[in-house]
């Protein structure tokens, strides 16, 4: 055999040569990749909107403080104490003008009310409307309130959920509330931190889901110190959700355990919509150290606990917004989640609802909407109105001292057996060190299938607060989505959305009659050419937050609506023919 | 991770016929075992991976590198067992940004090819998946980041993989690596904790966490790379536990070290011990 013709074997030296070529390379490329897409996706050199930090000129000047707790649980306080601002919109006095409401979370603070005079200013009413002082000893402090027309008589009334007793007042007169929680028989001890409205039997009456996070022990009073989660993934071990139907006699009845919606899953979130089209309002739980659940709602008898492709992710969720997030008819969810770099990437959920077709949610996020640090209160609203929602994502957990990090510490006990960190004493002491601090809010622009990519710093949002609630609301009725954000020990925002005058919108406000006078629940789908859209009247979602009840849909170039049809929470469809754009539309529900 | 090419004797215990029959196997098989019975048991247990993409990709390009690159250096296509091990470990201990996909693929390539490259003597010097994840954390922190807690926090899941483990590892000749670390990493942390002023429990906590499990059956006792003789690998099991407390006191001083340090302490002890001890055991 020809032997000496074939080329000669390179020796073992360069054969080690050769492969160490693209072994380099690959580690060059790894801190290549580490620096970002090799292609840039920034396309974003008009977003086609601005948000200004407008606050002061508001006039608003909210400050939320944090809470303090037992000693027992002293090394861990800013961990635990981590949670309580928030902001709801309403309009309590009946005018047409969406007002604001902050609460605060130390023992003598107060909550804020925030009347909007209609001149792009408010004035703070809480204390003369009786909404002020909640934050007692022996009662509890604060960590949210939803607000919903419970008896129909035209006057939106509000539930202030706390880690202590909850608090239901009674719209008197548009001006005053009656504290009615005894006489609802709602005086119940929940550590909560989130709540929603939704008429979960289509009777007309808004009923109360609230959230529980701790178990309904006294943080101020406790005996023992092992009150923490068991599980960073898995936990099970927290408060008891709870479900309240509303009789209609001012009273409300729990239905928890009838509806079997009791969950003990450490939840942070809910937010409720008709998510696989029965015609019957569903709920969508955020859970922190487990995976988010749905309750399917078995024709307002019962829930059916469904999986729908939600636990293939066990992370921590923080909030769930509901939004149309691709134009395509459906409410999706975006479940915010932890990321920071090195230790953890959770990364954020965009569930894409197949639940008519697959019966499941499809998680399709990825690259920078998965990533928003640790990710807080989220919101949809379509910022420029362009036709396609906008992700609005606050963040950041705790800003102390900038030089020193909790991460390595938490790091110690993440990984450790349960029973460890059940116990608060076992934690590494907190001290003064920020743990995800000081990160910058996320506006994420949506480019359809070509991804979302965060134009924060380029509209303006430039803000490094501890982020928590995020609430959508067009303050001045102008057709632009403003921002109002309530932040953690910190000032509360207001962005004021500038959108390029070029794009067309609409709004509607929808009046129920058979339906609950505030439509919670109620979905708007609106056509106008190739654009479709869908949005739902939230009785409370994101994070310890409430949208204005008005809707607001960009529509781009389009200068026509097609048609808009109204799913009533009552099963009333309503449909209504080329609607005036650029413009609010108030529309009652039709009484048969 | 660990790889094994050489059957090793069982001593022939007579204490039970399965366990002869069990010590009769070629422990690769058995390592390949046990890392398909954390992962099936993660994600059967807790939906660890999130997605079946990462799998099918990491195997693939392990597997496929191994092939590739053993064919060129050797001339023949050797056994694939390895990669698999690989594959599967990068699996369990990667975690990317946003479900980026590349770290799969770079992991899997630079394991697979550390082998290849980083040699002294005809022996390759890191464990192929310590290398990965120790040169991707230091890469790209910013896109990856190690498993820390997704395995549940569960003493039941705990202990089965512990059994499986020990008794694994006892078969396969390396229980005295895995417990010469274990008890190091113990006295050390109440060392260090005392040292500190600290509770002792958050310092040993870790050590019941899932990146420990994979790291004391996997990575510090893989046959290729730990030394020869069982005083020497003990002695090197005691000084990766004495590197990582240093590095663990480091990041409780709040020294500025790169975030790998501080996320994977036990990862990066033993790309910087394990590779000099073996180099200089080859040079003996």
């Amino acid at each position: 055999m020809p032997h000496s013709h074939l080329p000669a074997r390179p020796g073992p030296n360069v054969r080690r040569a050769i492969i160490a070529v693209p072994f380099l390379a690959a580690i060059l490329l790894a801190m290549r990749l580490d620096r970002g897409p090799i292609r840039s996706a920034t396309d974003a050199a008009h977003p086609g909107f601005m948000l200004r930090d407008e606050t002061s000129a508001a006039g608003i000047h909210f400050v939320h403080h944090r809470p303090t707790f037992d000693p027992k649980i002293a090394g861990i306080e800013p961990h635990v104490a981590a949670v309580g601002a928030s902001v709801s919109v309403t309009d309590f006095d009946g005018d047409g003008r969406p007002d604001l409401y902050f609460t605060n979370s130390r023992f003598g603070e107060p909550n804020a009310l925030y009347h909007n005079r209609g001149d792009g200013t408010f004035e703070e009413v809480a204390a003369s409307a009786g909404l002020a002082d909640l934050n007692r000893p022996g009662e509890g402090v604060s960590m949210g309130a939803v607000w919903g027309d419970m008896d129909n008589d035209g006057r939106e009334d509000v539930l202030v959920y706390r880690y202590g007793y909850l608090a239901l007042f009674r719209n008197i007169d548009g001006h005053h509330f009656e504290d009615i929680t005894e006489k609802a028989g709602l005086h119940r001890w929940v550590n909560s931190n989130g709540a929603i409205w939704l008429d979960y039997d289509r009777d007309g009456l808004l009923d109360l889901y609230v959230t529980a996070y701790f178990r309904d022990v006294d943080l101020w009073h406790l005996a023992d110190t092992r009150i923490m989660h068991n599980s960073f993934e898995f936990a099970t071990n927290g408060g008891k959700n709870l479900m309240f139907h509303n009789l209609g006699n001012g009273k409300f009845e729990d239905v928890t355990d009838k509806l079997g919606v009791g969950s003990t899953r450490w939840s942070l979130a809910a937010a409720s919509a008709d998510f696989n089209g029965d015609g019957w309002p569903d709920i969508y739980l955020a859970n922190d150290y487990g995976p988010e659940e749905l309750y399917l709602n078995d024709h307002g008898r019962r829930f059916v606990h469904a999986t729908a492709g939600l636990e293939s992710e066990s992370k921590s969720g923080m909030g769930v917004a509901l939004g149309d997030a691709f134009n395509r008819g459906r409410i999706d969810a975006f479940v915010t989640n932890i990321s920071e770099r090195g230790y953890l990437f959770q990364n954020n959920n965009l569930r894409v609802n197949e639940m008519s077709e697959r019966g499941r949610f499809r998680n399709v996020s990825e690259g920078e909407i998965a990533d928003a640090g640790w990710a807080w209160g989220s919101q949809f609203g379509d910022f420029n109105n362009d036709g396609a929602n906008e992700l609005f994502v606050a963040n950041g957990f705790i800003s102390a001292d900038r030089t020193k990090s909790y991460w390595y510490a938490m790091s110690k006990i993440a990984g450790a057996n349960g029973r460890l960190f059940e116990d608060a004493a076992t934690w590494p002491a907190f001290g003064n060190a920020s743990l995800s601090g000081y990160e910058q809010s996320r506006v994420y622009l949506n480019r359809g299938v070509a991804g979302w990519i965060d134009v924060a710093s380029k509209v303006g949002v430039k803000d490094l607060y501890d982020g928590r609630a995020v609430a959508l609301a067009d303050l001045s009725s102008r057709g632009a989505v403003d921002v109002i954000v309530a932040n953690q020990n910190q000032p509360a925002l207001l962005y004021r959305d500038y959108p390029d005058r070029a794009n067309h919108w609409i709004a509607f406000k929808l009046i129920g009659t058979r339906s609950n006078r505030s439509a919670i629940g109620a979905e708007v789908v609106l056509e106008a050419g190739d654009l479709r859209q869908r949005r739902v009247i939230d009785g409370g979602s994101g994070f310890a937050s409430q949208n204005d009840r008005r809707l607001h849909f960009g529509l781009g170039s389009h200068e026509w609506v097609d048609r808009v049809v109204i799913h009533w929470p009552s099963g009333t469809q309503q449909i209504l023919l080329r609607p005036a754009i650029d413009r609010f539309v108030t529309v009652t529900e039709p009484r048969r | 991770m660990t790889e094994v090419t050489e059957a090793t004797a069982a001593g022939g215990n007579p204490l039970t016929r399965s366990w002869r029959r069990a010590s009769e196997i070629d422990p690769r098989y058995l390592i390949a075992f046990l890392i398909t019975l954390v992962l099936v048991a993660a994600q059967l247990r807790y939906h660890m991976l999130g997605s079946y993409d990462r799998l099918v990709l990491a195997l693939a390009v392990c597997t496929a590198t191994e092939a590739l690159l053993s064919w060129f250096d050797r001339g023949k296509v050797v056994n694939l067992l390895s990669a698999y091990i690989s594959g599967i470990s990068l699996t369990l201990l990667i975690k990317p940004q946003g479900g980026a996909l590349w770290p799969f693929v770079l992991g899997g390539f630079l394991a697979i090819s550390s082998k290849y490259v980083l040699r002294h003597k005809g022996n390759h010097l890191w464990n192929p998946t310590n290398f990965a994840i120790s040169a991707l954390l230091l890469a790209a922190p910013d896109r990856v980041s190690i498993l820390s807690h997704q395995f549940g926090n569960d003493l039941t899941t705990n202990l089965v993989i512990w059994m499986f483990g020990l008794v694994i590892a006892a078969r396969v000749g390396v229980i005295h690596i895995t417990l010469a670390y274990v008890a190091s990493f113990l006295l050390l942390g109440a060392a260090r904790a005392a040292a500190l002023g600290q509770p002792v429990i958050p310092e040993i906590a870790p050590i019941t966490g899932p990146m420990y499990q994979l790291f004391v059956f996997f990575m510090i006792t893989d046959p290729r790379t730990v030394v020869r003789g069982k005083r020497g690998q003990i002695v090197v099991a005691v000084l990766i536990a004495v590197t990582e407390t240093l590095i663990r006191f480091a990041s409780d001083q709040g020294w500025a070290l790169p975030t790998a340090f501080n996320a994977a302490p036990p990862i990066l002890a033993l790309a910087i011990v394990g590779p000099v001890a073996k180099w200089l055991d080859l040079r003996r």
